[in-house]
């Protein structure tokens, strides 16, 4: 309080002279302003909480304008913010001993016995490969903490084939060409669709594994995405399909309202 | 005899108006997010005293299974809410308004007298200028507060693009316990906001609206000549 100049003091202390007339006119035109501009705040939210859903396409069940701003956010968090950073990795020791089962649409245990990946390459010819075949590409181990839109995490660790290998193995430059990869379980009732860019990140994976054994029914077996750039929701289990294209392909959790990006 | 003070520049009064109900939508829709994973709750000596949220509040105001609008209400008005925030920050610095809002050398002693004066126990408030030193710790702590929910926020929103913030805020699960807190901060200033609103009464409350407060001036502080017209 010490270091208050005058102009302060004539400011706070003496003010000006009280002219009526004033005085009641900026109290109307103001208390009008707030009037209004609640009034309008009212009905524009109004307008954007009953506004219709987006038409149904590779999204579906969000609102349309706020629809716009998941998809520009992605343009600003993927695009603008420079990087392709790596996910923490954490030693064996921090892994939870029960990594969580949370959802078991698309899994089929029958599906598992002769079990075959789907491949469709350009001009929709279909390759079909064993898990015999993607075991012997190199192997990729990764301990992160996989993490859940709802909003837990766990550190857990898996290991596979990464995608970048896998399809440098099967000569898939053609199809990377193509914006997206879409993926599928084999009764095709789970299905995730994720950015070329995203997928040949260097710890994304083909996982067999979990904590070193062959990957339990629940969590995908045979063979499942971990890709750790994405939530959970994206880490597709039991993969049937593996197609390319350019336009979003269908995305499970995109028709039901969520953000079709995803990106951690 | 009554004289004009013109206590908040216009800019503060819109900032002020806007950002209320930005903050309201970011509370509400950080909830719906919250309800998918909800394990925080204030526990002494094994039993739960506060549990966030029990089931009967999701109920009442309709929380349950509404995470994907949460996220997509929350992520869209973050920007508006950042903005308004940004802005009224350049403003202060600029205008010069910062002077008055952030605490100085003498505010942490004062805020004591202040409390104690509103609590009735001491007679006399320290003097002031546009806010009292309770007032200046409250308004820019709630500044610093805003900008932790924006970085705790950015850190649990892309933890892997933002490592280096996860790594600040101690892990992607405390960030998510800091952004929490942070909001629950942010009610209990609200509270505490109104109470003191309605005690300080009408002329108080206009000044954030029209910007004047009138001031009755005793006579001995008028000059001569003025007391003569």
């Amino acid at each position: 309080m010490k270091e208050q100049n005058k102009d302060d003091l004539q400011r706070f202390n003496e003010g000006e002279p009280y002219d009526k007339q004033k005085v009641n006119r900026r109290t109307f035109l103001s208390f009008l302003t707030l009037g209004a501009g609640g009034i309008a705040a009212y009905f524009g939210w109004n307008r954007l909480y009953h506004e219709p859903l987006e038409s149904e396409g590779a999204t579906a069940g969000a609102r349309k304008t706020l629809r716009g701003v998941l998809n520009a956010n992605e343009q600003v968090f993927d695009k603008a913010v420079p990087g392709n950073h790596l996910a923490k990795t954490y030693p064996a020791s921090a892994v939870v001993k029960t990594p969580k089962v949370n959802g078991d649409v698309g899994l089929d245990a029958k599906a598992i016995e002769d079990w075959k990946l789907q491949l469709v390459k350009a001009h929709g010819t279909t390759t079909a490969i064993t898990i015999a075949e993607i075991k012997a590409l190199p192997k990729t181990d990764l301990t992160f903490d996989f993490k859940c839109v709802e909003g837990w995490e766990q550190v857990q660790r898996w290991a596979g084939v990464k995608f970048a290998d896998f399809a440098k193995h099967f000569n898939l430059q053609n199809e990377l060409m193509n914006k997206h990869v879409g993926l599928k379980t084999p009764d095709g009732k789970y299905y995730v669709g994720v950015d070329t860019a995203s997928m040949l990140h260097p710890q994304t994976i083909l996982a067999y594994e979990m904590n070193g054994q062959p990957i339990t029914p629940d969590h995908g077996a045979p063979l499942r995405l971990i890709i750790p750039v994405k939530y959970g929701i994206k880490n597709l289990k039991q993969i049937g399909t593996i197609f390319f294209s350019n336009e979003r392909p269908a995305d499970y959790w995109a028709e039901r309202g969520y953000d079709y990006f995803a990106g951690l | 005899m009554k004289r004009l003070i013109n206590k908040h520049p216009i800019a503060i009064r819109w900032f002020h108006w806007i950002n209320f109900p930005l903050l309201a939508v970011m509370v509400w829709s950080g909830i719906l997010i919250y309800w998918a994973y909800d394990p925080y709750q204030i526990k002494f000596f094994g039993t739960t005293w506060v549990k966030f949220f029990p089931q009967w509040f999701y109920d009442k105001y309709n929380i349950n299974h509404r995470l994907s609008e949460g996220m997509a209400f929350h992520f869209a008005f973050m920007w508006l809410f950042a903005i308004n925030g940004f802005l009224y920050v350049l403003y202060t610095i600029i205008s010069g308004e910062w002077r008055y809002l952030l605490p100085d050398r003498h505010s942490w002693k004062e805020a004591w007298l202040v409390i104690l004066h509103d609590l009735h126990i001491r007679r006399f408030a320290p003097a002031q200028l546009k806010y009292n030193a309770a007032q200046r710790i409250a308004y820019s702590a709630v500044i610093v507060m805003g900008l932790g929910s924006l970085l705790t926020g950015l850190a649990i929103y892309k933890p892997v693009q933002f490592n280096w913030l996860v790594l600040i805020f101690g892990g992607y699960r405390f960030a998510r316990i800091i952004h929490f807190a942070l909001t629950i901060g942010y009610c209990l200033f609200f509270v505490i906001h109104i109470v003191q609103v309605i005690l300080a009464g009408w002329n108080n409350f206009r000044a954030m609206v029209t910007g004047f407060e009138l001031k009755q001036k005793p006579d001995e502080t008028l000059t001569s000549h003025e007391r003569t017209e």
